[in-house]
Order: structure tokens, then sequence, then C-alpha cells
């Protein structure tokens, strides 16, 4: 038998290297920590970009000024202290001692004052600040000046940024804030291998021996940031099976962002533990185009909150209750903005009877351009909103596209049937709960895409930033969720956690709105 | 025979422009804008605007293609517009695991496949012949991934017998390497085993009836083996054919296993260059992937002296 | 052809071995008709789904997501709460479509192609230069790269899967075209005058009929795997429309607590790529036994 006598020797080969091989790769001395993330990491600049996955790295390989704690405080990171004028016009900050950039150069006030000017020219808190800073002079090499042309109560929160600022060295922040910085050297806890980085796979940081944690404990993007393994490598697996299969087979050790509906297998397991890592999570938006009908009339985008029914939604894209929370406010809920005034608790459970009554008010025929994307988190929201506006009556032309081609489309503000659109979802973090990170809440010139236009709305929210009193603030924002709620801006639907999962060698997870991979370690 | 490689080789060269264009061309009917995705979830259109500018996707479309050929013509594919890596970077770091699957189906294949298609001619019409087209049939028509997630689900899930996913080179020991490479090598060799069976079962009967062979067999050469051993050396030039027409059906499949497994190949960075719209690493990697073709077709053109001595090659 | 000399009877294996292999292929081909029932039952199954399925296929049921197969709901349901066994009837509606246009419009294209460059001189180099290109561009990263850019839809899926075939059906008929050109009694015709479309019509066009099914037949499998592939990476049809590859692809992240979103579909498609290779194996065997080499 030729076929057999060919076939054996496969076989035999195949026992053979399954029964003796070990379980993974060589035995290494150094300890490594192999991560799945939940995105691939596309571009290595945190001014440039917005993505999470961005912010990830920068938080590895550089450090911040100020960071904020688990119960989102802002605290002194790189600045060793701080002074407040009594005018609260200048702020003096001084930086710690012996902060050195992975070159071995160290972090001076040139470096940093360069560092917050790219920033500025780019982030939403950044741009906030730089419009009521009168000047950012370097006293010496270890202080700095902020001077304020007026009072602002957000200083300290904007330099805790999750999106910033990065402190990088001078001569790399003094990149055009348009292009990507060319030099991935930072002051933080891991260094960047570039040689060993391949995109889309792999990303590899190597432990800074030189960095000069801070004493107190760590606690989400503050405190001592130690880095306790000598390797952080990233593994990117867009599948999610393959990505459990790994962790399971003790591949991986550490699982970012696993579907929810995998979680009950995963903790079946005995060598695995689950958890969430960012208590706060993740609120997800439906945004209607204010340009064109029909949702350029009031009526139809209120018809939308009185139509959705959260917990659908979140069953959709979660699963589990544990993992979701319906939640009543424009702004995330559980931080200090939420707040249900002006009725925000109508977006919960769906109205049906009232949104088609303001839908046969309005609604006039046009054809609706839900654009669906299939490869995130946010598509099942557009299959049932699509549904959901059928059963309204309304006309709905459901496009399906990747989420690269969602953000290039939604930039257009051509009619709907020509190469525009009319409804996107989308989910973002810790950032909505502040109407200035909240990129849904701006409805004048720098409003995002769906571009609301509404001066009150605008008014407001810039009053809310430069209020410093509690108080004041609190009322500002319950005027301006009113004035969101009655505008139809946009509707919440729903607030989720993402639960992580770790190999149980995994110990010292820091938990907070930022994944940093200090403190973890593996024995 | 070299003066005729040569001239084959020139012969390449408009095709291979021809080339250029169509996935140029191709490129540029999309109606997507890179510069949207670069700019991230929360960007402000204004900054899309900029963005766009640098990457000079707001030059006339002539003037992009020409200013790539130019560059393509000094060995520069250009950088991704994302992680700003040259493009034969990204492809030389990924080709290992690629070069290493294509090999091993390839040799799985031609062990396998081989021996299956002279069974079934030697035992024509039988039972056996039956049940080996039925087999070929059958794993020709398994898509890969199917049978990946089945070999992923028994071997790997349940057995815990191999690695459900990646890649190990073998400079990280070669067990290891074997072991990445075996279920992706199964679920890809698969459609290929069952071509090289069907054209090695189909050829050597085809000379199984020649008159020389018949000739042969009245003369008392009927010993099968070696009848069939003489049968296969003059069936080789068709399955040399096979498996190089076969490379372009492997390149399709190394595409859909490299991301069932997840193996960090070119197949791999080629898919996600097309989702995220990153123009050059596209047309880069699909020009790279032409010119592997087109060359290893050449190979195997000209490697048919080597199996028939007959053909002779005018220069 | 071959039709005529088709022959039931039934012969010893050696015997025929010494005969040569005209018994194999000239015997009633049992692959052809397995194949031929398998396509029409599924064919019946696609074209009568309203009535075969009790759900709709797109309609979204979130409290009822990934149940496991019931009575009530035949292959269980996926995490949209949407019934398998509806989305993967219906989803043969597309493979067969699919299969289908993709076979007659790339035969159709070929075969013009094909009959000028092998009547015309300069189409034959300027046509077949281009069509040289398109073959050396490995054809699925052409069809992703075409989805990808050009957005999804049937419409655009059958083109980007038929541009890649058309270079093979144009070589196949241009290849039949010189080879029956050097026919003695074409030739023989030439010398007597007559015109090309004559030519064409008397001795040409009949000599492709018999390639060209068998070869359709081959696209259409090839084309129903693209398909299915292109789907699977997320270039293929658009997702709301219930396609194996679709359903596999959104089933595949959940595919170790609830495989049937896998395995269904995948089942249904491995059968019919079968069914249609089986056919064209019949068919090859019937119409047209010396052309087994040149294809695939």
């Amino acid at each position: 038998m030729i076929s057999y006598k060919c076939v054996r020797p496969i076989l035999a080969a195949a026992l053979l290297t399954s029964g003796l091989a070990s379980t993974g790769a060589v035995a290494q001395e150094q300890s490594v920590l192999r991560v799945v993330p939940y995105a691939d990491l596309r571009n290595l600049d945190p001014v440039w970009t917005t993505a999470i996955i961005t912010r990830h790295h920068a938080y590895m390989i550089y450090d911040t000024l100020f960071g904020l704690n688990e119960q989102l405080e802002p605290q002194p990171q790189m600045v060793a202290d701080y002074e407040v004028s009594e005018d609260g016009l200048t702020y003096t900050f001084n930086l710690r001692e012996g902060l050195t950039f992975h070159d071995g150069a160290p972090v001076t006030t040139a470096d940093v004052i360069a560092s917050i000017k790219r920033w500025e020219a780019r982030d939403n808190a950044g741009g906030a600040l730089a419009e009521v800073t009168e000047s950012l002079t370097a006293v010496d090499d270890d202080t700095f000046e902020l001077t304020l042309n007026t009072p602002y109560g957000l200083v300290l929160e904007s330099f805790s940024a999750l999106t910033g600022p990065f402190i990088m060295p001078e001569s790399v922040a003094s990149t055009d804030p348009f292009e990507q910085v060319q030099s991935h050297i930072g002051s933080g806890p891991f260094v960047f291998n570039e040689e060993e980085w391949v995109p889309g796979n792999k990303v590899v940081y190597d432990k800074f021996e030189d960095y000069v944690p801070r004493e107190e404990a760590p606690s989400g993007a503050a405190g001592g940031k130690i880095a306790k393994v000598d390797r952080v490598e990233w593994l990117y697996l867009p599948d999610p099976g393959t990505a459990m299969s790994a962790l399971l087979n003790n591949e991986v050790d550490y699982w970012e962002a696993p579907p929810v509906d995998l979680v009950p297998v995963m903790e079946a397991d005995p060598n695995v533990s689950v958890d969430v890592q960012d208590p706060f999570g993740l609120i997800v938006l439906l945004r209607p185009n204010h340009l064109y009908p029909p949702f350029d009339k009031k009526e139809v985008r209120q018809a939308l909150a009185y139509m959705v029914d959260q917990s659908e939604y979140m069953t959709a894209m979660v699963g589990d209750p544990k993992y979701w929370q319906t939640c009543p406010s424009v702004m995330m809920c559980g931080t200090p903005t939420e707040t249900s005034a002006g009725g925000a608790e109508r977006m919960v459970t769906s109205d049906m009877a009232k949104a088609q009554e303001l839908i046969d008010q309005a609604y006039d025929g046009e054809t609706v351009v839900v654009m669906h994307p299939t490869d995130h988190p946010s598509g099942p929201a557009a299959l049932i909103t699509a549904a959901k506006l059928r059963e309204l009556g309304v006309k709905v032309e459901l496009q399906a596209m990747d989420w690269a081609t969602l953000t290039s489309r939604r930039a257009s503000k051509n009619p709907p049937n020509e190469g525009g659109w009319s409804i996107f979802h989308t989910r973002t973090g810790l950032g909505a709960a502040s109407p200035i990170e909240h990129s849904g809440v701006a409805a004048g010139e720098t409003a995002w895409f769906g571009w609301p236009e509404n001066e009150k709305i605008e008014e407001l929210r810039i009053a809310w930033g430069r209020e410093a009193d509690a108080e004041k603030r609190k009322a500002i924002m319950d005027e301006l969720s009113a004035e969101i709620m009655d505008y139809g801006s946009f509707v919440m639907l729903g607030q989720y956690q993402m639960p992580s999962a770790w190999r149980a060698n995994v110990s010292g997870v820091v938990k907070g709105p930022i994944l940093g991979f200090w403190n973890i370690e593996k024995q | 025979m070299l003066a005729y490689a040569v001239r084959r080789l020139i012969a390449t060269i408009p095709v291979l422009f021809i080339v250029a264009v169509l996935i140029f061309m191709l490129l540029h009917l999309g109606p997507n804008d890179p510069a949207a995705v670069i700019a991230g979830d929360f960007a402000q259109p204004e900054h899309i605007e900029r963005i766009r500018q640098q990457l000079g996707l707001d030059q006339p479309l002539y003037a992009q293609f020409f200013d790539w050929i130019w560059r393509v013509l000094q060995g520069d594919l250009g950088a991704s517009i994302y992680n700003q890596q040259p493009v034969l970077n990204l492809v030389l770091q990924r080709a290992e695991p690629t070069i290493a699957l294509t090999l091993s189906t390839i040799s799985f294949a031609v062990i396998v496949g081989i021996p299956m298609g002279v069974l079934a001619a030697w035992k024509a019409g039988s039972i056996v012949d039956r049940v080996v087209m039925v087999l070929a049939v059958t794993g020709f028509s398994l898509p890969v991934f199917v049978l990946g997630y089945i070999l992923v689900y028994v071997f790997a899930l349940n057995l815990q017998l191999l690695p459900v996913q990646g890649y190990v080179s073998y400079k990280d020991g070669l067990v290891p390497f074997f072991r990445s490479l075996v279920l992706p090598t199964l679920s890809l060799g698969m459609i290929y085993v069952a071509l090289i069976a069907r054209m090695t079962r189909a050829s050597v009967i085809e000379v199984l009836n020649q008159d020389y062979i018949r000739t042969a067999r009245a003369k008392g050469l009927s010993t099968p083996p070696i009848l069939l051993i003489h049968a296969l050396k003059n069936a080789a030039i068709p399955i040399v054919t096979t498996i190089g027409l076969g490379i372009a059906l492997l390149i399709s499949g190394v595409v859909v296993t490299e991301t069932v497994f997840a193996i960090p190949g070119v197949g791999r960075l080629t898919v996600d260059a097309i989702v995220r719209k990153d123009y050059p690493v596209i047309q880069g990697v699909l020009l790279i992937f032409t010119v592997v073709y087109v060359l290893l077709n050449l190979l195997v053109d000209l490697s048919y002296s080597l199996f028939d001595p007959r053909i002779r090659y005018q220069g | 052809m071959a039709i005529s000399t088709v022959s039931t009877t039934r012969t010893p294996s050696r015997f025929r071995l010494l005969l040569g292999e005209g018994g194999t292929f000239t015997r009633r081909n049992p692959t052809l008709v397995a194949g031929g029932v398998i396509i029409s039952f599924l064919a019946l199954l696609a074209i009568f789904a309203p009535l075969v399925t009790r759900y709709d296929p797109i309609a979204l049921d979130v409290v009822n997501r990934l149940k496991a197969p019931s009575s009530e709901h035949l292959f269980g349901t996926d995490m949209m709460g949407r019934d398998l066994f509806s989305r993967v009837i219906y989803g043969s509606r597309v493979s067969l479509m699919v299969g289908l246009s993709v076979a007659a419009i790339a035969t159709a294209i070929g075969l013009v192609i094909g009959l000028a460059a092998g009547l015309v001189r300069w189409v034959d180099v300027v046509v077949m230069r281009v069509m040289d290109g398109l073959m050396a561009i490995p054809s699925v990263l052409l069809a992703i790269a075409f989805m990808a850019l050009a957005g999804s839809s049937i419409r655009n899926i059958i083109i980007a899967i038929t541009i890649p075939e058309i270079p093979r059906v144009a070589r196949l008929v241009r290849g039949i075209v010189m080879s029956v050109r050097e026919q003695p009694f074409v030739e023989a015709a030439i010398a007597a005058g007559t015109k090309d479309i004559p030519l064409l019509r008397r001795h040409i066009l009949p000599s492709t009929i018999n390639p060209l099914i068998v070869q359709a037949t081959y696209i259409s499998a090839s084309a129903i795997i693209s398909e299915a592939y292109l789907s699977f990476l997320g270039a293929g049809t658009p997702p709301e429309i219930p396609s194996w590859g679709n359903i596999v692809a959104e089933g595949r992240a959940l595919f170790t607590i609830a495989p049937g979103a896998v395995l269904f579909p995948s089942i249904f498609l491995a059968l019919t790529v079968l069914a249609v290779n089986m056919l064209g194996d019949g068919l090859r065997d019937r119409l047209d036994p010396q052309m087994q080499r040149s294809l695939r």
C-alpha cells in the first residue's frame, strides 16, 4: 500500500512532536508578560491619533505630569509639588528629581513645555487650556509656570487627561502636531523595543531600569509605576476564539477585552481569573446627522430618545447583565457629571407610542442611512436601530462597512444618499465624563461629526469648564443636560464594563481607566 | 537554456507593468479616505484635512501613480501610512511564517498526494480508486476555514495536543516550530493534496495507456511498482504544472489560514492593510505577491527540462 | 463527441486497464447524478426558503440569543437571536446565485475575449497581455482588494470574483480556437474562402460548448468558495444578508461556546461545493474526456 507507507511517517512525526514538546517556547530567564490587547497598535504617536490602543502604548513608555487615580482625582506624577497663586491665575510646578528619558538624558522643563504645546494643538482638553493660557514658561530646568488669563477650574484635570500630555524630549515634541513623531523615547516605566515590533502582530516593551517611581502605591494612572516583569509583549489576536484558546492553553497571560459571552468558559478554568480592570467602562452613543433630513428636525431627533431601549442594545452588544447598566444621563454614569436633568431617563426604556407621535409630526419619508460597522463592538447597535426605525415606518438603508470606512464616511458632510450618512453609533470611555472632552456635546465650530449647532449648549459647555465651584458646576451641568435632551444631540445607549482575563499566576493588575502593566507580577 | 530563461524573464516585464497599472487603478476606485481613518475616532474634521495634505492624498491621481512607479523602480515600495515602516521591511519581517507554511504545505501535499494518485491509477476502477477519488473531491471541496476550525476544536481544544494559534520560529526550537505548523498545514494542504492526487492519477493512467507501456507490459515487464515508477516519471510534467498552478490557490488559502490560526505572515499583513486602506502596503504587497507568483511559474516552466530531457529550449 | 459512445456496461477493472481508460470515462458516471441531485435539492430549498423556514432570517430577538439547537430553533440562534436554520437556508440563495452568475458572466465574457484573441491578431497581442497581467495577481487578494475599496454588495462581489476567472476562460477558448483552426477540415474551409462568421458558427463555437460547460461548473464551485472566503475575511457579501461565509465570520468569535454558527453553514458550504465539483467531474467525463488535463 503505497499511500499508507508515505502517510505513516507524517503521522509518526506529528505524534512525536506532540508528545515530546514542552508547553510553549523555550524557557527564558527573564520574566515576560504576554498580553492580548483589544486592538492592534497602528500608530505610536498619542498626540497624532486619539486611538485608545495608542493611549495604552503612551502610558507604557511616557510619563505624565499628573495622573488620575482610581477615584478620578488628579495626583502629581512627574510633578513633585505645585503652588497656585491666590488669584488662581498662576500655577508653579516643580518636577521630581532624577527623572530621565530612556536615552539617559534628564527630563527638563523645556521638554515638558514643548510636549504640552504639541498636545494643546490637537487635544480637546488641551485646546481648552490653551485658550485660557496667558503664558507657559520655564523658571529653571525643574520649575515651570503657567499663567492664565482667566480663572480655570480644570488645570490639573487637563494635565491628567487620559489623552495626555505625555512628556517627550523637546527634540521630539517639536515635531509638527500633524505629523507623527519619528522617535519613541519617553521617561515611562517601559522602553519601546522598536527592533522587535511587528506591526499588526507584536509589540515589545522592555523594563526601563532607570525609571524613578513615586513612593505611593499605584492607583489608576497615579502612584508608583514599578515594572515587575522584564518584558511585556503585546500579541494582537483579532479572533476572540483564538485568543481565548491561547489564554486557556497558557500561550498568553493577559487578555484585555474578551467578549462577555466567553467569560463563563474562562471562569470555569481554575487557572484563569476574570475581572473588570476599568470599573467605569464605556458608554455607547447613537449620533444623528443634524445637517440633513430627517434629523435636521428636532422632533425626529427627539423621537430617537423615546425609541431606544438601552437593555436591548446592551444585551445585543454585551450579553450578561452583570457587565452592563442602563444609564439615564447624557454624561457617563458613576461620574460627577451624571445627571438625568431634562428627562434623560426616557432613553432607558422604549416608548414607541411617543416616538411614533413625534415621527408622524415631522418625518417626511426621507431615507435614513444607518452605517453598520461589522468589525466594531457597536455593530449590533446599528442593526437594532435600523429595526426600530423600520418599526416606526421610517425608510432605512442599512449600509455595512468596516470601522475604518465608517470613520472616513462619517467625516463627509454630503447628503446621506451622496456618500454621507444619517446615523452612526460608537462607544467612548471616561472622556465622556467631561462636557469639554465629550465629543458628542460640542455644538459650535468644533462640533464633532453630526454637526449640531446650538449656541446655548456651547455657552454652557464653556461656562462649565471655567467654573471652579463644584456646586455651581453641577447646576450648569443640569442645564446643559436639559438642553442636550431637548435638542437631541445624541442618544445614550447604555454603559458597560469590559472584563479582562488573565492567568492565575499573574497578580497586581492595577484598576482604573487606563491599562498599565506596571505592578503586575508573574509567578 | 540560459538564453531561453533570460528571454522568458524579460517577457514578464510587460506583464508586471500591466499588473502595476491594474493594482493602482483598483486602489483608487474606492471612496475611502485613509486620512480620516488615521486621525482616529474622535478627530476634528479640519485635522483630517491637514493629514490628507501631509500624505499627498490631495495630489492628482496620475501624479500619485508616477510618483509611486518611479520609487518602486528604485526599490522603494513606500511606507505604511499608519506605522511608517517601509513596506519591504514589513513584508520581510513576515516572510518567514508564510514561506514556512507554504513549504510545509507543498511538501505535505506532494508526499501524500502523489502516492494517493498513483495508487488510484494503479487500481483504477476498483473500490480503492473510488475511495481515493471521493477523498480527493471531498478534500477539494472543504473550504480552508471549515477544516481549520474543526481541527482546532479537536486537536487543540479537546485533546490539547497542539497549539491553537500562532507561529514559532525555527530559531526558537525545531519541535515547537513543527508543532505550530501541523494544524495550519493540514487545513491548507488538503485542497492541494486533492489537486495533486487527481492530477497524478489522471497523468499516470494516461501514460499507462500509451503504446510503449503496453508494449513493455506485453514484453513481460509487468511488475506493477516498476511500471508505476516509469509511468510516474513520464507523468512528471503535468504534475509539476499542477504544483505550479496550485501556487495561486495556495496564496488564497494562505490568507485564510493565517487568519484562522493568527499566524503573523504576509497574508494577514495583506488583509489588515486592505481593511485599513493602507494604500502603500496594499500596492506593495500585491506587487510582491505577483512578482513571486510570476517567477515561481517561470521556475516551474524551466524545470520541465529536468523532468523530461526530450524538451529542449530554443534560444 | 463522447456522448455518442456512452456505455452503461460495467467492466472488470483489470480488463479495462488493459483495454485503456475509455471504459472508465465513458461509463455512466454516478458522480454526475449524485452531484445533480444534491444541487437540485439545495436549489429547491433556496427557492422555497420562505416555505421551509419559520423565522425571518434577519429578525432580531436579543432575548433569545445564543440558544442551542431545539425543536423551536433547529440549528439554534446566533448572537443577535436570529434563527440559524433560516439564515443557513437563505444563505444557500446567495451561494447559488453567486455561483451561477459568476459562471455565466465569466464564461460569456471569456468566450468573447477568447474568440477575438483566437481570430484577430492585434486583440491577441493586446488583450491577452492584460489577461496575463490579471492572471498574475492572486485571485482572492485581487477580489478582497476590490471589495474593500468598492464597497460590499452582491453586485460587487460577483464582479470581484468574476474578474479573475475571465482570463482562465479566455485562455481556454483561445486554445480551442487555435487548435480548431489547425484541423484539416477547417483549414480547407478557410482555403475555400469561408468568412469568419460562418467559420465561427459552424466549426469553432460548437467545439467550445462542451469544454465551456465543464469549465463553467468548476468556476461556479470556486466562486462559491471565493464568496465564502471573502465574507469570512469580512470583505464579501453585505453582512445583513445571511450568506454562509458571513454566518461563519459572525459565529467564529463564539465558536467554543456556540459551534453551531460555524458548523452548520460550513457543512452546507462543503456539501454544495462537493456537489458542484461532482457535477463538474461527471460532466467532464461524459462530455469531454480529452480536456481533463487542461483543467485546473
